[in-house]
């Protein structure tokens, strides 16, 4: 497989990459992101229980860090600094661990990214020498001002966090995708298996989700329908689609040795 | 002597304390964690050395379940 992803020097075979939160249980968990081939697995920093059982399994136990690139987030963080605190604190956790999702949301209701306060964290954690994985709005200035900083990925919204709303905008992914020369990869909105196709066939080197596998009848099932949505699209993009033409005269059977 | 711990105040017995003692203590001892102390990591090979201060403040973060 020569057609890989390649994020911050490394290649990677798939090009969906997978949240760990909203499952059942630590199995459901487990057997979904089997389902889906991912290998990148975005999981969130947490202040930890106290007093829970010294024994009680942890998702580190689940999917160790030996199988998967663990992509810790900033979910929850309202600003920068928030933000980049606990990344400081991913990277001790994960053992100089430099590669992370950033996110800076602006609003609790709607989820939407807070893009002042994304681009100063962006700043500082580059300075830093994370290698940063930005969520950002479908906003083609931002994303390039988010390359220029040195972000290593950028991952506009197909629509809200959360929502299953789709690709609401192809056209401003499709500004973004063609002004990158960083992965653009797709994150937050993807509520089926067809807008991830969508998104591949855009030219999405990939897509990042959580709830519509997470929330879906039958996660496991779902898992496996974006792995091959997320292959069908990326063929389909690289096969490169035929011409759109409102109706064509030229039919796929023969015009001549007609009967009578 | 009292500390904060995940924002919530913590009455330590001994003292002083370090804090690997404190890990110990709430048999945190092998899990996969980070600590913030006053705002600064506190990285897992100084938790022998650092002594902790009445009043400090701690944040003990593990990984979980996100998107």
């Amino acid at each position: 497989m020569s057609d890989s992803l390649h994020i911050a020097g490394k290649a990677y075979g798939s090009r969906l990459l997978v949240g760990t939160g909203k499952y059942k249980d630590f199995t459901e968990t487990r057997a979904a992101i089997d389902a889906s081939g991912a290998e990148i697995v975005t999981v969130a920093i947490r202040r930890t229980n106290i007093g829970q059982h010294a024994n009680e399994p942890s998702l580190l136990d689940v999917l160790p860090p030996s199988e998967f690139t663990y992509l810790p987030n900033t979910a929850g963080c309202y600003s920068a600094d928030e933000a980049v605190r606990t990344l400081r604190l991913a990277r001790e956790l994960l053992d100089d661990h430099r590669l992370v999702k950033l996110e800076v949301l602006g609003d609790p209701n709607t989820l939407y990214p807070n893009v002042t306060e994304t681009l100063a964290a962006a700043k500082t954690l580059v300075k830093e020498g994370f290698d940063v994985m930005v969520y950002t709005s479908d906003d083609p200035i931002i994303a390039k001002q988010l390359e220029d900083l040195g972000c290593v990925a950028v991952m506009p919204l197909a629509s809200l966090i959360g929502s299953g709303m789709g690709i609401l905008n192809p056209w401003n992914l499709q500004i973004i995708i063609e002004n990158a020369n960083i992965p653009v990869l797709v994150d937050a909105g993807v509520g089926c298996a067809s807008d991830a196709a969508i998104a591949m066939e855009l030219g999405c080197a990939g897509v990042l989700m959580n709830t519509a596998i997470a929330a879906a009848k039958d996660p496991v099932r779902m898992a496996g329908a974006m792995k091959k949505a997320i292959e069908a699209g990326r063929e389909s993009f690289l096969a490169g689609r035929m011409a759109k033409k409102l109706y064509s005269a030229s039919p796929s059977s023969p015009t001549t040795g007609m009967i009578g | 002597m009292q500390i904060i711990v995940n924002g919530t105040p913590m009455q330590l017995q001994t003292s002083p304390m370090t804090v690997q003692a404190l890990v110990t203590h709430m048999q945190l001892t092998g899990k996969r964690i980070a600590i913030e102390r006053n705002g600064d990591i506190v990285p897992r090979s100084q938790f022998e050395q650092v002594v902790l201060q009445p009043g400090d403040t701690l944040e003990i973060v593990g990984a979980v379940g996100g998107g």
